[in-house]
């Protein structure tokens, strides 16, 4: 038996700054990959500077969930979104039809799995996000670069050598490349698929260390099937089983006092 | 019946044997291919028409008219390799840009279904016979690119290199672009995905991603589709003409290495003539170009391997 409490002591998380206002709503949202209904009414909110964690056993459809805030779904045949992921301060529904999924990922960020730097210098892979948003000048790009670097805690160790081939990082480096990657376009949302699976402990925790520091300045939801870095790391947990959400609610009070059964048994290690 | 563990064992002996025999026989045959090619080449060098080794060799790389069939013999190649050339190089300025957007849009754009439906055509495209293309280029292309050009009053006569260039670009189109796409799908989707997680379009992926990390397969596609062009017999042998000369105007006749030996192998020169000999040494030269170009290739598809 794991005891959920134990987990809170080695909480990260800094106190959140101002009031949680609303960044994202997810209302009465349905996903099928053709005839499969994967998610099921769907409904929670994401705050604002928040890290927000989505948990739940393998197949749940976490990162299904995910995927679906920045319409990655859409670059497969087959997948259909119903109900409403509403964005604010503007309102926009993510998910409508008529929203360009262009538009949406220059604004929603995303950190995957696996890193997955692109095969050119390290310069290169954290201009690119900032030249296809038509950036052309030098100097801009230079200052955007260091800063990205700087803010994924990366850019001491690769300054001298940024001309170099990204696959020439060690794994951890590379997943810091890919943060800064995506925080170099300044996103308001960054997205994180289990960014943790594949490192070893020391980058694991140099990850989550600066998943914390990020939202200061950004919206973050995590997907990991890690408790321990849910509890560690989120102000937020959202518990989903089989497709549907079973609990929402503040990190400390899903791991201290969960209303459902269900979210109990997860977190206490009973199944999953 | 149940066989004993030596009946057995015999048989697969024999079976052993016969598959590599088999297989012997396919590596005998191109060995014995090149045998040929390199006797019949060392026949013409020390043929006492040519001077002699070393002096015909000498000849061969320094002169610059190719006519061992008339009564006065001169045997430099450059003519033929220029013809050769000039060919490919039209043919590629239509593969290369043609081939990228070809297997750009079925890799990245086109749905499964359409591309299942293509792929089969540009297949069927390879295997129409190239001498179809040759009366292609001569009857059709040619004429065109007369309407089009003589207003403007620039000569294209009947034979020229720029009509069958052009024809031999189209036809190794499907080839190429087949080969691109291949070397396409072997970018690994989290490459693409983490550009569309940028924000990135798909032409943008496309061009700035995906292409980049295939180039080794990308220039490798074109080099096997250029040795190809260099290697193309019947459309050039029927519509470029038999006119060996140094030149770059593509709307002259000229020969390629191809077209001389197709000339003289079809026309009744003596056997083991020297004029008959020459063709072996034109073949050899086009052996080497063309296995140089092809190993090349070959070394760049390996390293394609490295993300």
């Amino acid at each position: 038996m794991v005891n959920p409490t134990k987990m809170l002591e080695e909480r990260k998380v800094s106190p959140s700054t101002g009031n949680a206002n609303l960044k994202i709503e997810v209302k009465n949202f349905d996903f099928y990959y053709g005839s499969y209904h994967a998610l099921k009414g769907i409904n929670f909110p994401i705050y604002e500077k928040r890290v927000t964690a989505i948990i739940g056993p393998s197949g749940c459809g976490k990162t299904t969930l995910l995927r679906a805030f920045n319409r990655m779904h859409d670059l497969y045949a087959g997948a259909r979104y119903e109900g409403k992921i509403i964005m604010y301060p503007d309102g926009i529904n993510l998910v409508d039809k008529n929203t360009d999924p262009l538009r949406v990922r220059m604004r929603i960020g995303m950190v995957f799995q696996k890193p997955n730097p692109f095969p050119k210098s390290i310069y290169e892979n954290v201009a690119y996000g900032l030249k296809i948003r038509g950036i052309k000048s030098k100097k801009l790009l230079d200052e955007a670069v260091e800063r990205a670097l700087n803010g994924a805690a990366l850019w001491e160790e690769v300054k001298d050598r940024l001309h170099t081939n990204a696959y020439s990082l060690s794994g951890g480096q590379q997943q810091r490349l890919c943060i800064a990657r995506a925080i170099a376009v300044e996103p308001e949302v960054l997205l994180f698929d289990e960014p943790t699976s594949a490192l070893d402990p020391i980058s694991t925790a140099k990850i989550e260390d600066l998943i914390v520091e990020l939202k200061q300045r950004v919206t973050i939801v995590i997907v990991t099937h890690n408790m321990q870095q849910a509890a560690r790391i989120s102000d937020y947990t959202a518990f989903m089983y089989l497709g549907e959400l079973v609990e929402f609610g503040p990190t400390e009070k899903i791991f201290t006092k969960p209303e459902k059964k269900l979210t109990e048994d997860y977190i206490t290690g009973r199944f999953g | 019946m149940t066989l004993s563990l030596g009946a057995k064992k015999a048989i697969d002996v024999a079976l052993f044997l016969f598959l590599m025999l088999m297989g012997a026989v396919s590596v005998f045959v191109t060995f014995a291919i090149v045998w040929v090619l390199v006797v019949d080449t060392v026949r013409f060098f020390t043929h006492p028409e040519g001077g002699g080794f070393p002096i015909s060799l000498i000849r061969f790389f320094t002169e610059t008219q190719w006519t061992p069939t008339f009564y006065n013999k001169q045997i430099g190649i450059w003519p033929l390799v220029n013809g050769t050339f000039l060919i490919a190089f039209i043919s590629m300025l239509v593969a290369v840009p043609l081939g990228i957007l070809v297997a750009v849009y079925l890799s990245e754009y086109a749905s499964w279904k359409v591309r299942e439906t293509v792929k089969p055509w540009l297949d069927f495209l390879e295997a129409v016979p190239t001498v179809v293309y040759g009366y292609f280029a001569l009857l059709f292309v040619t004429p065109i690119l007369q309407k089009v050009l003589e207003p403007f009053g620039i000569p294209v006569e009947g034979m020229n290199a720029l009509s069958p260039g052009i024809v031999i670009g189209v036809m190794i189109l499907p080839y190429t672009a087949s080969m691109i796409e291949d070397a396409f799908k072997g970018v690994p989707q989290y490459l693409r995905e983490a550009s569309y997680s940028l924000g990135a379009s798909k032409l943008r992926t496309a061009l700035l991603v995906v292409l980049p990390a295939a180039k080794s397969g990308v220039l490798s596609a074109y080099l096997l589709g250029f040795s190809r062009a260099i290697g193309e017999t019947m459309v050039v042998a029927v519509a470029a003409g038999m006119y060996p000369q140094i030149t770059a105007n593509p709307l002259e006749p000229i020969q390629t290495i191809t077209g001389y030996i197709v000339q003289v192998a079809l026309g009744d020169l003596p056997f083991n003539s020297f004029e008959y000999l020459s063709i072996f040494a034109a073949g050899f030269m086009l052996f080497i170009i063309t296995l140089i170009l092809n190993s090349i290739a070959v070394y760049l598809k390996s390293k394609a391997v490295g993300y």
